[in-house]
């Protein structure tokens, strides 16, 4: 679910933003003196980045739970994670369950003792792999501060239409057949834009998202096991801007910069064959797309068939006012039940482990991706994620290659000047 | 004094016999109310001015970071402020922040004198026409740069497409410098020529027309008696907007920020092209969450400001001698 956010959302973010500090502390709970659960009326408001499709769950939980009346507010990604940030550090403004998404998560295990311990709460670990409950906890372990709600395993999102035309494979295994690594994937792109013939139609979306997903499938990316920034020395980092380059170079990216307008109408206006495709892109393709409708479908991704973008955990500030209701919704709606739901009407895939091996999911096929087994295909790519150390500016180095990128799209900087620039950037983040 | 004292009336009359408490009361209100009059402004501006200014020198002085556990409140002299002397990511917002100022302040201001001096004409419905030019000021800063993004679309905007049909081929606003700083400087131009032209004009009004009169009989034309009387005459109101639009200038946050349509608005383009000091700053103390820092390059942004407007008022002041010799 990264970065799942609609332009309204960014720009309402972007607006109380400007609102400045007379907003900051809107976030807070509504409601009286802190009570067990009970009948007594609660509003618990939940903060989260992006469209997590919970609305209708909200509705369902407010059945059993009819005291209960849950309040959204939705920000982007950037302005999401600042605002928790901020307010964790303020010690007001926070909500009663806040998201934190993986890129992001490390960056809070230093305040770990500022949220809920899960491990208290009767929250079983095994139900994730040992990386998503590591990535959720204090250093020691002791404390496990975030409920996984779903997961990024990639996997390649392509338009049979567009591969017609330039004469490649429109079933899922033969085109994967043809593109076992990222160089054959960005030769598959050479023959496809010399085939195309259409200056306005691409390989692939944006640069930035090709690399960020060579880069996830590296057994270390921007930092290694022992929490040193590698991000501008580790080889396997810079072989994947060099392949990302060689295929900007060879015209195969639209340069459409992710989440931005331009991004979306490509979705709309088949401007690009290919995407790296989470399960959570299957949520914003459709809503984003809903013409599109049919003229998709979803192969494996090139390399290790592994990688991860996205997914995220649930948390739940201890400083809230109804923090016993929190905690019984954060659950109820991280239940399996829930995920199972999520992904077979939205496209978020599950993180609880168990569901992947669940014929309800692996028998699950999708009508809209010309009904792709996409439970199967992405039960794959989740049990193919392998640990890659995560760190508190993960997120941020890989924005600040991914803005490189865009600038040798843009045509305004060679990859040798936006390479060093890149390597400034991270410098200065991390010193 | 006896001005003064004849101000206050109600002090030189005796206080009646038993009514001493009263009095006393009396005296009291005079002496201590016109300090609680003011006192709103000054407690607020203690609580949101003064307060964050200090504030943060002191956070410019420690070495508190997010991602560091136990460091705040650790004191590191001023190793913020000689890191910021090698910051080539501080040094390029300083030379955004000034080249955007340029262009948006100084047509910016050119503009609202011409249009002051025409809104001071006789025309039919001037208070309508008056009233218009301040319209774009009363908008939201998020609303207009919204809108402007829209217009500066790169495949769909309205600018391009007017380009378009003279033959200039697509352009990315963003991606470029000076595509950026223009497009940016436009959005703020817009906003705030209507805002300045009406202060000229208020001052504009209050040149004597004699000047103007007798100037006409001696034969000066009407750009003649615009260049030799109006902008003399002006001398003190173009001191006041040049330094509060300098001001301005060097504080732009909102439009930049909001102009980066992308994952990382912060960044202020794909090589920080139009990443300004404010943006910077933002980006540095939220966004990457080093605080000790983001507040030295906050103080290091108000010293700026200092300077530069110092600079200004220097430039103008030297104007006002030269040509009013």
């Amino acid at each position: 679910m990264r970065f799942a956010l609609r332009r309204a959302a960014a720009l309402a973010g972007a607006g109380l933003l400007l609102a400045g500090p007379a907003l900051a502390g809107c976030g807070k709970s509504s409601g009286s003196s802190p009570a067990p659960a009970g009948t007594e009326p609660v509003t618990l408001t939940v903060n989260l980045f992006g469209d997590f499709d919970y609305k209708p769950l909200y509705e369902q939980y407010k059945q059993t739970h009819p005291n209960i009346t849950v309040k959204e507010n939705i920000t982007d990604y950037d302005t999401h994670h600042k605002n928790l940030k901020q307010h964790l550090t303020a010690g007001a403004g926070l909500a009663d369950i806040e998201v934190i998404e993986i890129g992001q998560i490390a960056g809070f295990q230093g305040q770990a003792s500022k949220f809920v311990n899960f491990l208290d709460q009767g929250v079983d670990p095994s139900t994730w792999t040992d990386q998503r409950v590591k990535d959720a906890s204090s250093a020691d372990g002791k404390v496990l501060f975030g409920l996984g709600t779903d997961t990024g395993g990639l996997a390649m999102c392509y338009r049979p239409s567009l591969m017609k035309k330039a004469g490649l494979p429109t079933d899922p295994a033969a085109l994967s057949a043809q593109m076992k690594t990222w160089d054959d994937f960005v030769n598959l792109g050479k023959t496809f834009q010399t085939k195309i013939g259409d200056r306005n139609v691409h390989w692939f979306d944006a640069a930035s998202n090709v690399f960020n997903a060579i880069v996830a499938q590296a057994p270390q990316g921007m930092y290694d096991a022992s929490g040193n920034v590698i991000a501008d020395t580790n080889p396997d980092v810079k072989k994947a801007w060099d392949q990302t380059v060689a295929a900007i170079q060879a015209g195969e990216s639209a340069g459409l910069a992710a989440f931005t307008p331009q991004w979306n109408t490509g979705f709309q206006k088949a401007g690009f064959a290919t995407i790296t495709c989470p399960a959570w892109m299957m949520s914003y393709i459709k809503a984003n797309a809903p013409d599109t409708k049919g003229d998709w479908n979803v192969a494996t991704i090139p390399g290790t068939g592994g990688g991860n973008w996205g997914g995220s955990y649930l948390t739940i500030p201890r400083s809230g006012k109804h923090v016993q209701q929190a905690i019984e919704l954060a659950k109820w709606l991280a239940a399996p039940e829930q995920q199972t739901l999520l992904f077979k009407t939205k496209g978020h895939f599950p993180a609880a482990q168990a569901l992947w091996k669940t014929d309800d999911i692996i028998n699950f096929k999708d009508d809209f991706f010309d009904n792709a087994p996409v439970g199967k295909i992405f039960s794959a790519a989740a049990e193919n994620i392998k640990y890659q150390p995560l760190g508190a500016h993960a997120g941020e180095f890989g924005n600040a290659i991914g803005n490189a990128l865009v600038s040798i799209e843009q045509g305004k900087a060679t990859p040798d000047a936006a390479w060093q620039k890149a390597v400034a950037d991270i410098k200065n983040i991390a010193g | 004094m006896a001005v003064l004292a004849d101000a206050r009336p109600a002090q030189r009359q005796p206080a009646p016999p038993g009514r001493a408490r009263v009095s006393r009361w009396h005296r009291l209100d005079l002496t201590v109310s016109p300090y609680l009059y003011v006192a709103p402004f000054f407690v607020i501006f203690g609580v949101f001015g003064l307060f964050p200014l200090l504030y943060t020198g002191y956070l410019s002085l420690s070495g508190w970071r997010e991602d560091q556990d136990g460091s705040r409140g650790t004191f590191v002299g001023l190793a913020n402020y000689t890191r910021l002397l090698h910051d080539q990511f501080f040094w390029n917002a300083l030379k955004n922040t000034i080249g955007i100022g340029i262009i948006s302040t100084l047509p910016q201001l050119m503009l609202a004198l011409g249009l002051a001096h025409l809104l001071n004409y006789r025309l039919r419905g001037r208070t309508f026409f008056r009233m218009s030019v301040l319209v774009p000021n009363v908008t939201s800063v998020a609303a207009v740069t919204i809108i402007f993004v829209q217009l500066f679309g790169r495949d769909y905007g309205l600018i391009n497409y007017v380009l378009h049909l003279f033959g200039v081929s697509r352009i990315d606003w963003q991606a470029g410098t000076w595509s950026s700083w223009l497009a940016i400087s436009l959005i703020v131009t817009w906003r705030w020529t209507g805002y300045n032209a009406l202060i000229y004009l208020a001052s504009m009004q209050a040149v004597p027309f004699e000047l103007y009169e007798s100037a006409a009989l001696d034969g000066a034309g009407r750009w003649r008696q615009f260049r030799s009387i109006t902008i003399p005459m002006l001398r003190p109101t173009i001191l006041f907007t040049v330094i509060v639009s300098t001001i301005g200038a060097l504080q732009l946050f909102g439009e930049p920020l909001l102009f980066n349509v992308s994952q990382t608005p912060a960044a202020g383009g794909s090589q920080h092209q139009f990443q300004v000091m404010a943006v910077y700053t933002y980006q540095t103390f939220l966004g990457n969450g080093k605080y000790g820092y983001g507040s030295a390059i906050s103080w290091a942004m108000f010293l700026v400001i200092v300077v530069i407007v110092g600079i200004n008022l220097t430039l103008v002041r030297r104007l006002r001698g030269v040509e009013g010799a």
